[in-house]
């Protein structure tokens, strides 16, 4: 179970969260100026990498606040948390190991 | 039956308190400090299990966990446990178990006949054999015949525990290496907590001989245990079982506590440490040779446990087979007790350093030797010995046959490393010690001891202190440097194919009943991963997760497979390392605390008026109200009927309810809803729909604008919860910009649904100062009121297609409405009625109900409201998945009503339809019954159905294809009720 340090609440179990997945995914739109093929990317396509993945979690059991974090998709070392509105944070690159 | 192989003196038991226990239905008795295991070796019972697949008889292999032959069934009645490993349970005074997997005992069981049947049942065997036409079938008999224990049919009358803790450094297991580490970290400080399976510290200091630093080792853990009684930030858990370790060093550990007593059961403990310390020691590994699981044949180290802890001898005339020197000091310490060492069979060439003391204590040894084969009735009687060459192979024409009741296998050591596995920690092949050694770390902690790969005492107790100062102050390891060690020999089977005989009965994982040429079949076969090899042969599978079989398999593979032990590689041990019961899982999660309990205000007045309560979802409501000797149909014949010519009321506080409000209230509400909302004038209700960003209908209900800037959102009452929280994820995630805030509300609000052409009449009796005329209160309005002190709100809906109102107040004012509305009807003939009753009249009505009438596919034009869609400028949530292809499409399957030819027939839920000239039972469905109900207001079925251009096809025959039988139907308008409206208009 992970540890996720809610910026609002502090550490706490992961059993009090729920993930989002991948964040920063712009919803395109309106919807008569999108094609189907972006609006497939948008609904579908996400990146999947090995690494760090910047993903948004909602603190469902505490404060109710979504923010976002960067997980390492192997490690599950979770290095940075940040506001919802923050763009992109820079995360060193780790040795990944599979 | 007198305890014949209890020593005269010594073991960490108590011989002046005798404890009485059965044992397939013998008695017996033991001691206190015995394990069920060591009261039955003490005993002299040797077989105590039969093999899994071939039922043949087995006898105590091991002394701990690892132990793969005797599983029992222990008690009986509610309190009975399957499958405890006898080695792991500590003996009580009238203890009941017998042996599973065999009828009717270990002794005589009549599937023993199983084991003729071996040539015929290699590996994959199951997945072969049983597949035309379905496994299923073939199972249940399989498993009778190949069954371990059974689970209780009693409910458990115990209590079970969840503990949480935290600690800066968690030590796993308290030997020398674990004490060392967690004395060293709290000394720096740190909150330790100590888990030991044990009740007593120690680990092996219980039964190794020897010195610690200078010091005898009762005497070093003496000084140990007087130390950690000095520590207050020490923490120690003994009988407690580390079996998991998860992400962020999330450490799961399950707690036994005595039997009887107060206390629970079992306490399940989950503990977070900043660093964890892995001192979990290291497991034998058993030699695989012909006939290797003859009762008798017992790991080497098993039996210095069952010596030094509990006072009982393995056997009379002991044989030893080793490829290495730990078993030496076995062989010394049996002497010492009275035991004679017929023989030390060495697989090894050269002069091992033990070997000048064993010629001192005149036990004989012989070098490159190995075991061949075994003999025995009921227990082993004699072994053969070959002479072997550097790789294992038995030379022709050396074989003699040896006298012995005991025969000690020990093929070296591994690391057990099943939580460092978990940890997501990596392993690597040491070919000096020739095995897998904890390599690179995953997470922040340290390994000490054994599990570290360290076999010498002292140095890993000095090593393992400066690993306990190193936790205290987290410094993070990534890689384990080699640790020093002698060179180990491997021997991962003994080849008889040089005499003639094959490894069919040479067992590599004795509790999945899997030998060596299952391993090499399925080499033949071309499996190639390690996990496969695992899968197919189900080596390692068992519920010991394969603790003495899985590097012996890996050995073996690497002589089939041509690779180095460390190529084939293993498998990742998953958790949990030893079995928890489902009792410590759930803990106190059960019964009436499975999860919260919602009541409904007037749940008193529904008990008194005889509700049939049922579970819809996160609430228990009112399903019907039977009156005395009435069927469920006949009380919903009854209830629609009453409503539908009178008055009804319903308790419909689950009823979602969604306060959104703000300067941008109706903007987040445009981009929420299907449904224009911008025109939604205040006191107006609006019935609407709302999808998912994939364009399916997520919820529908009643959307009503109280305000300039504050709507109240209406959802299903199991969605609620669900439906907050999506617009929270809308507004915190996507559209930060929008100045709104949602709240539910559902349970500050109770709700009665009033409903029936007399409803007006019964709310006028009561004095809510609204003016309810028809003109000033029309169909799809709000207004709020007050009863005496209390705010009320109504709304003029209907989900029963007749004149209706949904009256709120305060939660606590639930049960007085509920009354006070009963009251005022009464001279009207009100009547109570159920969520089965609505459910009939919403489909008589052919109102939507989300999750029946639709499923995952089905999009808001599919269901009706492709022209609201047209007139809406505004884009909303999941509008462009409408207009893709697929929503596109001309064929889609549309809600329409159905209705059976006959006039008669229930159609039933799921059948399928079909157009009218189909005849077979498989072929293309142009969709299926979601509603069905006999409509007692029209004497005859009402349907609903999703069905391929179904709005175009009205007035089509078709056929309803159910379980090999067709009934014709026509499709026909969704509203078989009252197709005008204007029962809601009066
Ligand atoms: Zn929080």
């Amino acid at each position: 179970m992970l540890k996720i340090d809610c910026p609002f609440c502090g550490p706490r179990d992961e059993a009090e969260f729920r993930c989002g997945g991948e964040s920063h995914i712009q919803r395109p739109g309106p919807h008569d100026a999108v094609s189907d093929a972006q609006w497939a990317d948008y609904l579908y396509m996400r990146q999947n990498p090995l690494g760090w993945h910047f993903e948004r979690w909602l603190h469902a059991a505490g404060c109710r606040q979504w923010f976002n974090l960067a997980r390492h998709t192997v490690t599950h070392e979770v290095r940075v948390v940040y506001a919802m509105t923050a763009p992109k944070p820079q995360v060193e690159a780790t040795e990944v190991r599979s | 039956m007198s305890q014949a192989f209890r020593s005269s003196q010594g073991g960490r038991i108590d011989r002046s308190r005798p404890l009485r226990f059965r044992f397939d239905g013998r008695e017996y008795t033991g001691y206190v400090g015995d394990t069920l295991a060591s009261a039955l070796l003490a005993n002299g019972v040797r077989v105590t299990g039969r093999s899994f697949k071939y039922h043949r008889p087995r006898g105590l292999m091991a002394a701990g966990f690892e132990e793969a032959n005797t599983l029992v069934q222990l008690e009986s009645g509610a309190r009975t446990q399957p499958n405890l490993r006898a080695t792991q349970i500590e003996l009580y005074d009238g203890l009941e178990a017998r042996a599973v997997n065999c009828w009717p005992n270990a002794r005589h069981d009549v599937f023993g006949f199983f084991q003729l049947l071996k040539p015929f049942w290699p590996a994959g065997f199951y997945y072969k054999t049983f597949m035309a036409p379905s496994w299923h079938l073939y199972e249940p008999a399989i498993r009778h015949g190949a069954g371990l224990g059974v689970s209780p049919k009693l409910a458990d009358p115990d209590v079970y525990d969840k503990c949480h803790a935290q600690a800066d450094v968690i030590v796993v297991g308290a030997g020398p290496s674990g004490l060392a580490a967690a004395i060293a970290a709290a000394r720096d400080g740190a909150s330790v907590v100590l888990v030991d399976d044990k009740p007593a510290l120690g680990g092996s200091l219980q039964y190794e001989p020897g010195l610690v630093e200078g010091l005898p080792a009762a005497d070093w853990l003496k000084a140990r245990e007087d130390e950690i009684r000095s520590l207050p930030n020490i923490r120690v858990l003994g009988c407690t079982t580390a079996f998991g370790y998860y992400d962020h060093n999330h450490l799961l550990a399950n707690e036994l506590l005595p039997a009887g007593g107060t206390s629970p059961r079992q306490r399940l403990w989950k503990i977070r440490g900043r660093q964890i310390v892995l001192a979990t020691g290291a497991l034998e590994r058993p030699l695989v040779f012909p006939n290797n699981d003859r009762p008798g044949v017992m790991l080497a180290g098993a039996a210095l446990q069952y010596l030094h802890r509990h006072g009982v001898l393995p056997g009379r005339r002991v044989a030893i087979a080793t490829n290495n020197d730990s078993a030496y000091a076995v062989a010394f310490e049996l002497r010492k007790a009275g035991v004679e060492v017929v023989q030390i069979a060495d697989s090894r060439g050269g002069q091992p350093a033990p070997l000048a003391q064993a010629q001192v204590l005149g036990i004989p040894v012989t070098m490159t030797c190995a075991p061949t084969d075994t003999r025995g009735r009921s227990g082993l009687q004699r072994v053969e010995l070959h002479d072997v060459n550097g790789q294992g192979q038995a030379q022709p024409g050396t074989g003699r046959w040896l006298d012995a009741d005991v025969l000690l296998v020990s093929g070296g050591w591994n690391p057990t490393v099943h939580l460092f596995s978990q940890s997501g920690g990596a392993l690597r092949f040491d070919d000096q010690q020739q095995a897998f050694v904890p390599h690179r770390l995953a997470q922040a902690g340290h390994l000490v001891g054994a599990a570290a790969g360290q076999a010498e005492r002292d140095i890993a107790v000095e090593a393992a202190r400066v690993a306990g100062r190193d936790a205290a102050a987290n410094r993070i390891v990534r890689e384990l440097a080699p640790v020093a060690s002698t060179a180990q020999a491997a021997l991962w089977s003994v080849n008889v194919e040089a005499i003639g005989r094959g490894p069919s009965k040479s067992w590599v994982d004795f509790a999945s009943d899997s030998t060596e040429s299952d391993l090499r079949l399925s080499a033949r076969e071309n499996f190639v991963s390690v996990e496969h090899f695992k899968r197919y042969t189900t080596t390692g599978m068992m519920t010991d997760q394969g603790k003495t079989s899985n590097v012996n398999a890996i050995g073996i593979l690497s002589g089939v497979l041509g690779k180095a032990p460390g190529e084939v590689g293993t498998t990742r041990f998953r958790p949990p390392f030893n079995p928890v019961t489902f009792g410590a899982i759930a803990g106190r999660n059960v019964g009436a605390y499975y999860r919260p309990l919602r009541q409904l205000a007037a749940q008193e007045a529904h008990d008194a008026a005889g509700a049939k309560m049922e579970d819809y979802g996160a609430w228990m409501r009112p399903a019907f109200y039977p009156q005395a000797g009435e069927q469920e149909s006949a009380t919903i014949h009854r209830e629609v009927l009453a409503v539908r010519s009178g008055v009804g009321i319903l308790d419909y506080s689950p009823l979602g309810k969604i306060l959104v409000q703000g300067p941008d209230a109706a903007e987040f509400l445009t981009r929420v809803y299907v449904n224009n909302v911008r025109t939604l004038k205040v006191g107006a209700c609006r019935y609407g729909l709302m999808l998912g960003e994939d364009g399916i209908v997520k919820d529908d209900g009643v959307l009503t604008r109280w305000s300039e800037n504050s709507y109240l959102v209406g959802t299903t009452s199991g969605q609620a919860d669900r439906i907050v929280e999506w617009m929270e994820e809308w507004l915190q995630c996507e559209w930060v910009d929008l100045d709104v805030t949602v709240e539910s509300v559902t349970t500050q609000w109770a709700v009665v649904m009033l409903a029936g052409p007399k409803a007006r009449e019964v709310l006028s009796r009561l004095d809510s100062g609204i003016d309810l005329a028809a003109a000033a209160f029309p169909h799809m309005s709000a207004r709020e009121g007050r009863i005496g002190d209390v705010p009320v709100r109504v709304a003029r809906v209907s989900f029963t297609g007749e004149l209706g109102y949904e009256i709120s107040v305060p939660w606590q004012y639930g049960l007085s409405l509920w009354n006070a509305l009963l009251e005022a009807g009464k001279p009207l003939g009100i009547i109570p009625f159920g969520i089965e009753s609505l459910m009939v009249m919403r489909t008589e009505k052919g109102f939507l109900h989300v999750g029946s009438d639709t499923d995952g596919l089905t999009l808001p034009q599919d269901v009706g409201f492709g022209a609201i869609i047209d007139k809406k400028p505004e884009d909303f949530i999941g509008r462009r998945t409408t207009m893709t292809p697929d929503g596109r499409r001309t064929d889609r399957r549309q809600l329409v009503g159905l209705a059976p030819v006959d006039g008669a027939s229930l159609l039933p839920v799921g059948g399928h339809v079909v157009d009218a000239a189909f005849k077979a039972a498989s072929g293309h469905t142009q969709g299926w019954v979601t509603s069905s109900f006999m409509s007692p207001t029209l004497g005859r079925p009402v349907a609903l159905a999703l069905v391929e251009r179904g709005r175009e096809r009205l007035g089509e025959q078709v056929q309803v294809f159910d379980g090999g039988k067709l009934l014709p139907a026509k499709i026909v308008s969704m509203t078989a009720y009252d197709p005008e409206g204007e029962r809601l208009r009066m």
